[in-house]
């Protein structure tokens, strides 16, 4: 299924966020959604959720409204990873990744093979299974965010919106979940991801929107996106660029000395 | 014990299965109700006072149990399983264990409409008036709770806006007692007040009966998105919930079968605190599957504290809302000392 966004506008109060921002992503592909704090990431990643209305524009999945769907069908074919997600009950682990399935259960109902099959997987994609039967109260910050992952990765949706998902992983975490949300989207899912790590951005997803300055300043490829006119406009900083594999990298590295930084 | 192990015993080592745990807790339920029809002032033959109410002959032993016993055994169970349902319906909506009808104010804004009904004679106009008037205070509660803490809100906000709502109603509730024109009627209002199951009638019980069952079913009803709702509002509704009908249904709920809880026994508190948090542990700490079982744990402690009330060798009796809180307040010092020492 693709999404496709047109023309979106987010406002807080008087202040524009974004506006007539186009957003599409379809099966199969990591789209990467950088930019500076505040310059609307979070907002147009629930506005494709459809957790947040749009102060203006619309968005079609599989070129049907939100509505159309229903919130159910919606809620099976778009998983969303919250960012910094608070658990608010000590459950157990693997209680806590059957709540993805929640979107495929009928009243009254208790989870079916298909269910616990998925479960399994998405345990075992994410790495939980050693500790499946702790609480979430003895488990490490690293190690919930995961768990958190594997209950999105539950529900086996044809898109994963995932929002910042490697903000509090050590850099061994951050580069399997990486993988992993690559993985996924070659299984022919959609994935887009919320990121501030230029690099990880830049290596592993197929296509980055940058957002600046109330809109999309840049999109495509990550090499034609990640030049150095567009992080110092989005960022004000200047990069130290390097190559590994054929892969290119930039690492932030001073601010910028002049003008061209746009505030947002 | 190290903390982890703690953690652990309570997480998980004392989970029992759901089914075993309902009927398990159902079985005591029904054991106290007999046991509540059993126990009294006068012995009384439980199988000769049926039958004679049963031939309508209306013998000394039918009369203790139809005007007497039964309402009592019936209220103390609707009113305990309301009590506990709702503590585990507001601690799954707002996300905190210290959330509890008498805690956030909703017993007290339901007893202070109960009072106004009382105090302007409305209650004389129509019989659902005592109730009705105790399930809007209780609306008026739980909606200015929401506004005051949202959702989850730090223990913090919560327990104040309980406060703030608990004065409120109470200085509205001194103010019709200050006002009032005898003092016989104040005496009544503030008996009344402490919260008690004796000398019910069994048409009260048929007046409350349809609210508390429409909110029970609201609340029953609201399982799954409870447990979405432990990874947020936003995970929730990606999940497919409509959270806001969710908060609607709860509060609703809550409102219908405390509101008119209260109207009838007056305001008998922390049975909603102190149960759901017993039973957590048993249902591994899932909130949609806490409802039911804390509504039935609420009914069996009710029936419980209601017979030892009767038991004890105080006379006058004293009555079940002060029993309650004097077991309750501590609870509640040792739970908030726990919540602290976690933060």
């Amino acid at each position: 299924m693709d999404i496709e966004a047109n023309d979106i506008a987010v406002r807080f109060g008087r202040t524009a966020v974004l506006e007539g921002v186009r957003f599409t992503l379809r099966a199969g592909e990591m789209v990467g959604l950088i930019g500076p704090n505040g310059s609307g990431k979070t907002s147009l990643l629930r506005i494709l959720a459809n957790l947040r209305e749009p102060d203006a524009g619309n968005v079609r999945y599989g070129g049907r409204s939100a509505a159309d769907l229903g919130n159910r069908e919606l809620a099976q074919r778009v998983a969303y990873l919250a960012q910094a997600g608070n658990v608010h009950w000590p459950m157990r682990v693997e209680t806590l990744v059957a709540l993805g399935r929640l979107p495929h259960r009928r009243p009254m109902q208790g989870l079916d093979a298909a269910d616990r099959a998925a479960i399994e997987r998405a345990m075992v994609e994410c790495d939980v299974i050693p500790f499946r039967s702790r609480t979430m109260s003895e488990v490490s910050g690293g190690e919930r965010l995961r768990i958190l992952l594997a209950s999105a990765l539950a529900v086996e949706a044809d898109i994963l919106l995932a929002d910042e998902p490697i903000a509090a992983l050590d850099p061994l975490h951050q580069l399997q979940v990486m993988e992993l949300l690559r993985m996924t989207a070659r299984q022919g899912r959609g994935v887009v991801v919320v990121l501030h790590d230029l690099a990880l951005a830049a290596r592993f997803c197929d296509r980055l929107v940058l957002l600046a300055g109330g809109g999309v300043l840049a999109e495509g490829p990550p090499s034609t996106v990640l030049c150095d006119e567009h992080i110092a406009t989005a960022y004000g900083v200047e990069v130290v660029r390097g190559e590994r594999d054929g892969v290119p990298f930039v690492l932030p590295w001073t601010l910028c000395s002049n003008a061209g930084h746009s505030k947002t | 014990m190290t903390r982890t192990d703690a953690v652990e015993a309570t997480g998980r080592r004392y989970e029992i299965p759901y089914g075993s745990l309902v009927s398990g807790l159902g079985a005591l339920v029904v054991a106290l109700f007999v046991a509540s029809l059993a126990i009294g002032y006068l012995p009384v033959d439980l199988w000769q006072g049926f039958g004679d109410a049963l031939n309508g002959e209306w013998t000394a032993p039918a009369l203790v149990l139809v005007e007497l016993r039964v309402p009592r055994a019936l209220l103390g169970t609707l009113v305990g399983f309301s009590l506990g349902l709702t503590g585990a319906a507001m601690q799954g909506l707002l996300r905190n264990p210290l959330a509890e009808p008498g805690i956030i104010g909703v017993s007290s804004t339901a007893a202070l409409g109960a009072v106004v009904v009382f105090y302007f004679g409305l209650s004389g106009l129509f019989l659902l008036a005592l109730p009705l008037g105790g399930v809007v205070g209780a609306m008026v509660a739980t909606v200015l709770l929401y506004g005051l803490a949202g959702r989850g809100a730090g223990t913090m906000t919560l327990i104040l806006a309980g406060v703030a709502i608990n004065s409120f109603a109470g200085a509205l509730t001194a103010l019709a007692l200050n006002l009032a024109p005898n003092p016989y009627a104040v005496s009544e209002i503030v008996y009344w007040l402490l919260g008690s199951l004796a000398d019910r009638s069994l048409l009260s019980v048929w007046l409350v009966l349809p609210l508390m069952l429409i909110g029970w079913a609201l609340i029953l009803m609201s399982g799954p998105p409870l447990d979405a709702l432990t990874l947020g509002e936003d995970t929730a509704r990606s999940l497919g919930f409509n959270v806001g009908r969710l908060r609607l249904q709860l509060v609703a709920g809550t409102a219908l079968s405390v509101g008119s809880a209260v109207a009838v026994t007056g305001s008998i508190g922390f049975v909603g605190l102190v149960v759901p948090h017993l039973l957590r542990p048993l249902v591994a700490q899932r909130p949609g599957r806490l409802l039911l079982v804390s509504g039935l744990g609420g009914a069996a402690l009710m029936l419980a504290a209601d017979i030892s009330v009767r038991l004890l060798p105080v006379r006058p009796e004293l009555k079940l809302g002060v029993v309650t809180a004097i077991i309750g307040a501590p609870f509640l010092f040792s739970l908030i000392y726990r919540l602290r020492a976690e933060e």
